[in-house]
């Protein structure tokens, strides 16, 4: 009788505890509630918000340049120079360009109507989506968080940022000082592995914002379906720099050296690897042993500006891709340093693993192609990659390379330095993501575009050739009241 | 199923879809083909959904040859590379953004518009040059039977191909690898698209519904409220994805609606409905079932008749309809209108934020503010004040839902870049490869200086004019100090001294090295200010004479 009696109590007892405990086990919860709410109070929709929580985040930057200098050069060994240029100042560049934009940016946007409308306005007014999740990868840790949060800031979303926890002292002083320059109830640092952020997916977010691999991405988006949470996916991929015979090697080579070398060759954008003829393989190779030796010195190893692989996986990972091929430059690694040197690969065949991932590394390999239409058929049997790099004095090559192929971005004689353009989006395309930003891109990322028509409530008699029961002259008034004009009637 | 992905994919890779050319003869081509079989594919939507040809011309028809003709008027514009803001350190090159086709795309149709759900989609993939298959519903199987014997008439084969299929051949479908997916339908089988989508990291857009809420001022002109709602409601047979779900409503208006709706539907279907050629039926016993469900224990103010042979559910309204019975839960999707009245606007606000984002949100009054506060207030895929459906009709705007109601947009330029892949593009030419120097290593204080004046400037006008006197004082400057001092030599011109690093200039100059490499600082008039590092926006250099 008492155990009959006590059961259900018990049994109710037992899931009041549980329940407790899985709060308890899932520390998102509470935040992800917190920012709910704020947002639905309204309070980040304002411009007068939005401007000043930019501001709170280029102080932020300002405040803490030397912390984040070090941390970026405890993580990567980045030179202060790498830093400023590919961290601290895009973040600035783009909450300056925010900040100047926003008003605008804000407006509803004016459209045109049909001639059934024409009495009517009508515009796209452009709404925050709520709570939004942006998560960020360990190799530009700062950049590749702040930029997507100044889109989300501007378009009048709160946002969860979770850093990467690979970087770890960057995450450090994000998790530490971001909170202290934004409003809290809106803005939240989440910390974590991959165990915490797959519980972190489960969670119903209005927009997930990744950068990361293609493997973690599909993850991601398998996650976001089940709430119809719409996406943008940073990804990575192998991006082909393609070498004309008409063009100075040493240029050439002073160009790719540096976008490949770039933080250690830890960037989404850089060139992976080098489509070119024999003859322009001969001539390139010493090329790049002269810019190679010109920025870092003799012994890149000592130069203060060449950075170091994130951890010992990659660096085991990719000390095993120096065996491919044959090396001939470079080649030597430190494991205690996870130093490796600028190295290039000759002889390299396309089943081999350098060739079959994304290197992420300062490892370029040369693969030589008899012409540019072998090129351009080597470059479409692979999945699209994020950049694509050609390079020739003859301005048809180039363009050939465009048109005939797809990539997130391109650079025609140069590297990744339409990254530096706002006006630019960065984006993949199939394996390297969907979805675009930086700029007025970051914006609209965030943004939804509401169409909205409001329509004069009198002149009821115009609306009549609409409604049931209808005659032929229904069908040709509506024909050719839509007509000329960019317009359709259901 | 994956060898016809397969061919068209070949027939994508080998470029013919991309030509402008090209896509306006398909364009043409599809128009030809709405306008020669106008009385086909009217008699196959009438057949699907017992409509009027009248009302499938008005309701399919024209939608579509609209979308064609604003497609065919702008595509040259839309197709075109639009030009980018460049900064100092691209000034000399060439900057755009070019719009480019994804690859294979699928359109997954749905029932309920046959023809224009699949056609619409289709035009905008088309005109971005991308292949396409398309999958029209298998509940209306007369268009869809009219679909793949038509569009293989009139459209290159081997770049656009028409699946017929039940669920089963849809999961198949979606096993398969393509380049972008637009599928109309429900939420539920929305998760499952995404779901198939992520497998291949393909991007989606999802056209789904929810329910629709009107909400209904009291000072407004109710008489055209009414028409207006029934007009959008009903049409259709209610099976339209942003007719008004719901009234929202203050108590006291109600009664005056239901007499209002009852007259307006007496206009327009006459006394006896079932005999009006305007009025649809349900499109099949399953979801006739389903509205019937939604019908029990409801008060219901007229209509209500129902007859399963024909499939004919009669319109009807339902008043002081409880929140939580079950015509609340789902999206309606039929002839059935329920009345829920709230206190005022605030409460109807959070009725409406309570609930998931709707696909259209309606509101009627003759107060212009309380519309702005309720677009204001709320979230939904489309908002059309005084109206129902039009902002449907309107091409230059944007047709998505948002949350629930789905993700990405399609229409007119919508469609062309839902379709199309913005592609960045930088082209520089190998030339100039000294004004490179600044961003090779080895890295120098002052290299960094000039990084952050060349990234940080916006390039816009007042930026230019600081620069363009910047370099006016530092000519003057050296043409003073030069003639000045005539005797000192060598006398290097001011263009040759940030040219190169000439050893005489190195003698000549205090010897500060700037990022080109060159021997810039001319007796230190002009140095990279250390004050400024760490700031934004500098300029990054200082006149001193």
């Amino acid at each position: 009788m008492t155990v009959g009696g006590a059961g259900p109590r018990m049994l109710l007892c037992l899931f009041n505890i549980c329940h407790a405990m899985g709060s308890r086990m899932d520390p998102f919860e509470e935040k992800l509630r917190r920012l709910k709410e704020a947002f639905k109070t309204g309070k980040t929709k304002s411009a007068k918000f939005r401007a000043e929580q930019l501001r709170n985040l280029s102080r932020f930057l300002q405040h803490n340049s030397k912390q984040l200098r070090d941390a970026l050069a405890g993580d990567l060994g980045k030179s202060a120079l790498e830093s400023d240029i590919s961290e601290i100042i895009l973040c600035q560049n783009e909450v300056d360009l925010a900040l100047k934009n926003l008003q605008t940016w804000m407006k509803d946007e004016s459209v045109s109507t049909n001639l059934l409308t024409k009495l009517s306005s009508a515009f796209i007014r452009k709404e925050p989506f709520g709570v939004v999740l942006i998560i960020a990868p360990w190799n530009y840790p700062l950049n590749l968080l702040i930029v997507p949060l100044v889109g989300a800031i501007a378009a009048g979303n709160c946002a969860v940022l979770k850093p990467s926890e690979i970087s770890k002292n960057t995450e450090k002083v994000l998790a530490e000082l971001l909170p202290q320059y934004l409003d809290p109830s809106c803005f939240t640092v989440v910390l974590g592995g991959p165990e915490e952020t797959g519980q972190l997916l489960k969670h119903k977010f209005d927009y997930i914002f990744f950068t990361g691999s293609p493997q973690v991405g599909k993850i991601v988006m398998t996650a976001a379906a089940k709430h119809l949470t719409p996406i943008t996916l940073e990804l990575g991929g192998k991006n082909p720099c393609y070498v004309d015979d008409d063009c100075d090697p040493q240029t050439v080579a002073n160009r790719v050296a540096w976008f490949r070398y770039f933080n250690a060759g830890q960037t989404c954008v850089a060139p992976d690897y080098i489509l070119c003829s024999q003859e322009m393989q001969e001539r390139l190779v010493p090329a790049l042993q002269n810019a190679i030796t010109r920025f870092y010195g003799d012994n890149p190893q000592t130069s203060p500006n060449l950075g170091r692989i994130i951890n010992q996986k990659h660096f085991k990972r990719l000390q095993g891709l120096l065996g491919c091929g044959r090396v001939v430059i470079g080649g030597q690694s430190d494991e205690g340093e996870c130093y490796i040197a600028p190295t290039v690969l000759v002889d390299v065949r396309e089943s081999e693993p350098v060739m079959q991932e994304e290197i992420f590394g300062p490892i370029l390999p040369l693969v030589t192609v008899r012409s540019l239409d072998e090129a351009i058929n080597f470059i479409n049997q692979r999945e699209k990659p994020l950049a694509l790099y050609a390079f020739s004095n003859n301005s048809q090559v180039v363009n050939q390379m465009l048109e005939r192929t797809s990539s997130g971005g391109f650079g025609g004689n140069d590297g990744f330095l339409y990254l530096t353009l706002p006006a630019m989006p960065l984006g993949g395309v199939g394996n390297s993501g969907m979805g675009r930003y930086h700029g007025k891109f970051s914006f609209d990322t965030f943004s939804h575009q509401r169409a909205c028509l409001l329509r004069s409530p009198g002149m009821e008699m115009l609306n009549d050739l609409r409604y049931p029961p209808y005659g032929p002259w229904n069908q040709q008034f509506i024909s050719w009241a839509m007509g000329s004009q960019s317009c359709t009637l259901l | 199923m994956e060898r016809q992905v397969q061919r068209l994919r070949q027939a994508f890779r080998s470029g013919r879809s991309r030509p402008l050319r090209f896509r306006q003869q398909q364009l043409e081509a599809l128009r030809r083909m709405v306008q020669e079989r106008e009385k086909d594919i009217l008699a196959a939507i009438a057949a699907d959904l017992c409509k009027s040809e009248l009302n499938a011309y008005s309701h399919e028809v024209i939608t579509i040859l609209g979308e064609i003709d604003f497609m065919l008027a702008n595509l040259p514009e839309l197709a075109s590379a639009k030009p980018a803001k460049k900064n100092l350190l691209t000034l000399l090159d060439e900057a755009y953004v070019q719009p480019e086709p994804l690859g294979v795309v699928l359109i997954i149709g749905a029932w309920n518009y046959p023809f224009v759900l699949i056609m619409q989609p289709l035009v905008g993939a088309i005109a971005a040059g991308n292949a396409a298959i398309v999958k029209p519903s298998e509940l209306s199987e007369n268009t869809a039977k009219l679909l793949a014997k038509l569009l293989p008439q009139y459209l290159d084969q081997d770049l656009y191909a028409v699946l017929n299929g039940g669920v089963a051949e849809t999961t198949e479908l979606l096993k398969q690898r393509f380049d972008h997916i637009l599928y109309t339908g429900n939420t539920a089988v929305g998760k499952i698209v995404m779901e198939a989508a992520a497998k291949h990291l393909t991007p989606v857009t999802l056209e789904l519904g929810g329910k629709s809420p009107c909400y209904i001022d009291r000072d407004c002109d109710l008489d055209i409220a009414c028409r207006r709602i029934t007009w959008g409601k009903y049409m259709n047979c209610g099976q339209t994805c942003i007719a008004p779900d719901y009234v929202l409503c203050e108590a006291s208006l109600q009664d005056q609606i239901v007499q209002k709706i009852k007259e307006t539907v007496k206009d327009f279907y006459g006394e006896n409905i079932k005999e009006s050629p305007d009025y649809e039926r349900i499109i099949n016993l399953r979801h006739f079932k389903r509205l019937q469900g939604l019908l029990e224990g409801q008060k219901i103010a007229f209509g209500g008749e129902t007859d399963e042979v024909t499939r004919y559910i009669a319109p009807t309204v339902l008043t002081d309809v409880d929140p939580n019975s079950k015509v609340m839960q789902e999206e309606i999707f039929g002839p059935i209108l329920p009345i829920v009245s709230v206190k005022n606007v605030d409460e109807a606000i959070n009725f409406i934020n309570d609930r998931e984002k709707p696909l259209a949100l309606y509101v009627f009054s003759h107060n212009n503010k309380l519309i702005k506060r309720v677009i204001e207030e709320t979230s939904s895929g489309g908002v059309t004040g005084n109206d129902v459906i039009m902002h449907f009709t309107v091409n230059s705007l944007p047709f998505g839902g948002v949350g629930a109601s789905g993700m990405g947009a399609y229409h007119g330029k919508y469609s062309f870049d839902t379709f199309s892949h913005q592609r960045p593009c930088l082209l520089k030419g190998l030339k100039g490869e000294s004004a490179n120097k600044l961003r090779y290593p080895p890295n120098s204080q002052s290299k960094l200086g000039w990084a952050k004046f060349f990234l940080l400037k916006q390039f816009n006008r007042a930026g230019l004019l600081t620069l363009l006197v910047a370099c006016l004082a530092v000519v003057a400057a050296v043409f003073i100090k030069a003639s000045a001092k005539p005797s000192r030599s060598p006398r290097p011109q001011l263009a040759s001294c940030l040219e190169r690093r000439d050893p005489d200039v190195a003698k000549w100059g205090s010897g500060k090295r700037d990022l080109c490499g060159a021997q810039l600082s001319c007796q230190g008039w002009l140095r990279p200010n250390p004050k400024l590092q760490g700031s934004r926006c500098l300029f990054g250099v200082q006149i001193e004479t």
